[in-house]
């Protein structure tokens, strides 16, 4: 067993309220310069920039998860992971089915840059990444689970998006196995509140959307490594997440 | 007003009714169910476009008259079924919040 230092939720230039300078490159440069271990790109409703990123990822030797934060139908963030990149891009194929085509207004939202593995600018994501998409949050994990993926509500203790700020509270269903706060300082506060947290697993993740947002390492995994490959970590890990280690 | 006088004025369509007779008195709008746990006061007509679960929940707790969905917002069968079974009263209608709350504004509720 060893420590896995981890940052499962960031954001990077495709995500039109992430800085520009959230480039593939830098991402992976100051994940690493943080002693990062395992961080997922999780940008809003797209996965376009994971390719990218696990291609810097393995410059810098960090383990990369690909990801999307979803919006779902009620405006709740929904953090998604994917074991593989394939897995990750068939599922932004079906997202990008699912989503409410709005133009993207680059002077109001931002930018919205699909990169290559050098952080060249190859396309720009027309429509609105941002905003709702058409599934509901049970439509969400039946979803996320055909493509091998797990999903949890993103900052439940935020105000903008939380699941609880939405909703008041968990809803009897879906049932999460794990729930993500932004702020540790703020978890014993909230499972007094919300005793369904009492059952989840709590993982601590920046949400960074730009680059000082990328916060030296602190929470870690402790994952059975051996015999070591970045893919048996990987593996070990989502077994952890989906509940399958005791 | 009671719940069955209102649902008349406006046309709205029944999707639970437990009490007919409940007095309604004053209106709140909002789908962000955090904000309306602390804000909607008892035996208000609360609209909104929000039909998870949780809003039988938050209809209990704040103790409004009854739920109005808008712009044709329908329930899920498991959630029909469990406001009935907390006897909250539901209705649908396809008219926005805006619209049904100018007509309510004219009831003087």
């Amino acid at each position: 067993m060893n420590r896995y230092y981890y940052d499962l939720h960031l954001h990077s230039c495709l995500s039109p309220c992430a800085d520009n300078d959230m480039t593939p490159n830098n991402i992976a440069g100051m994940a690493a310069l943080a002693g990062l271990n395992i961080v997922a790109l999780t940008d809003h409703n797209s996965s376009r920039n994971c390719p990218a990123f696990f291609a810097a990822a393995k410059k810098q030797g960090i383990i990369p998860i690909a990801g999307m934060e979803l919006t779902t139908a009620e405006d709740i963030h929904i953090v998604c992971l994917f074991e593989s990149l394939t897995d990750a891009l068939a599922f932004n194929d079906v997202i990008d089915t699912k989503r409410v085509r709005i133009p993207n207004r680059v002077d109001i939202f931002g930018d919205q840059w699909i990169m290559d593995e050098n952080d060249s600018v190859v396309a720009s994501e027309a429509d609105l990444l941002s905003n709702a998409t058409t599934l509901t949050l049970d439509d969400v994990p039946p979803l996320v689970h055909k493509h091998s993926g797990i999903c949890y509500p993103a900052h439940v203790d935020r105000e903008a998006n939380g699941l609880i700020a939405t909703l008041g509270t968990f809803p009897i269903s879906p049932v999460f196995g794990v729930s993500e706060f932004h702020d540790e300082d703020k978890v014993e506060a909230y499972r007094k509140l919300h005793p369904k947290l009492n059952e989840m697993r709590i993982v601590i993740s920046s949400d960074a959307h730009y680059l000082w947002d990328i916060r030296d390492k602190k929470h870690y995994f402790e994952l059975d490594d051996e015999p070591y490959s970045s893919d048996r970590v990987r593996r070990e890990m989502f077994r952890m997440l989906k509940g399958e280690l005791s | 007003m009671t719940v069955h006088d209102l649902a008349e004025k406006l046309a709205l369509r029944p999707l639970s009714v437990s009490d007919e007779e409940r007095e309604c008195s004053g209106v709140y709008i909002g789908d962000l169910l955090s904000w309306v746990m602390g804000r909607a006061s008892c035996d208000n007509v609360w609209i909104t476009i929000m039909s998870n679960i949780n809003i039988v929940a938050v209809a209990s707790l704040a103790d409004v008259a009854c739920i109005v969905l808008a712009e044709g917002v329908t329930l899920e069968e498991n959630v029909r079924t469990t406001a009935e079974q907390k006897g909250i009263n539901v209705f649908t209608t396809e008219k926005t919040a805006y619209e049904i709350a100018a007509e309510l504004a004219l009831l003087d509720l």
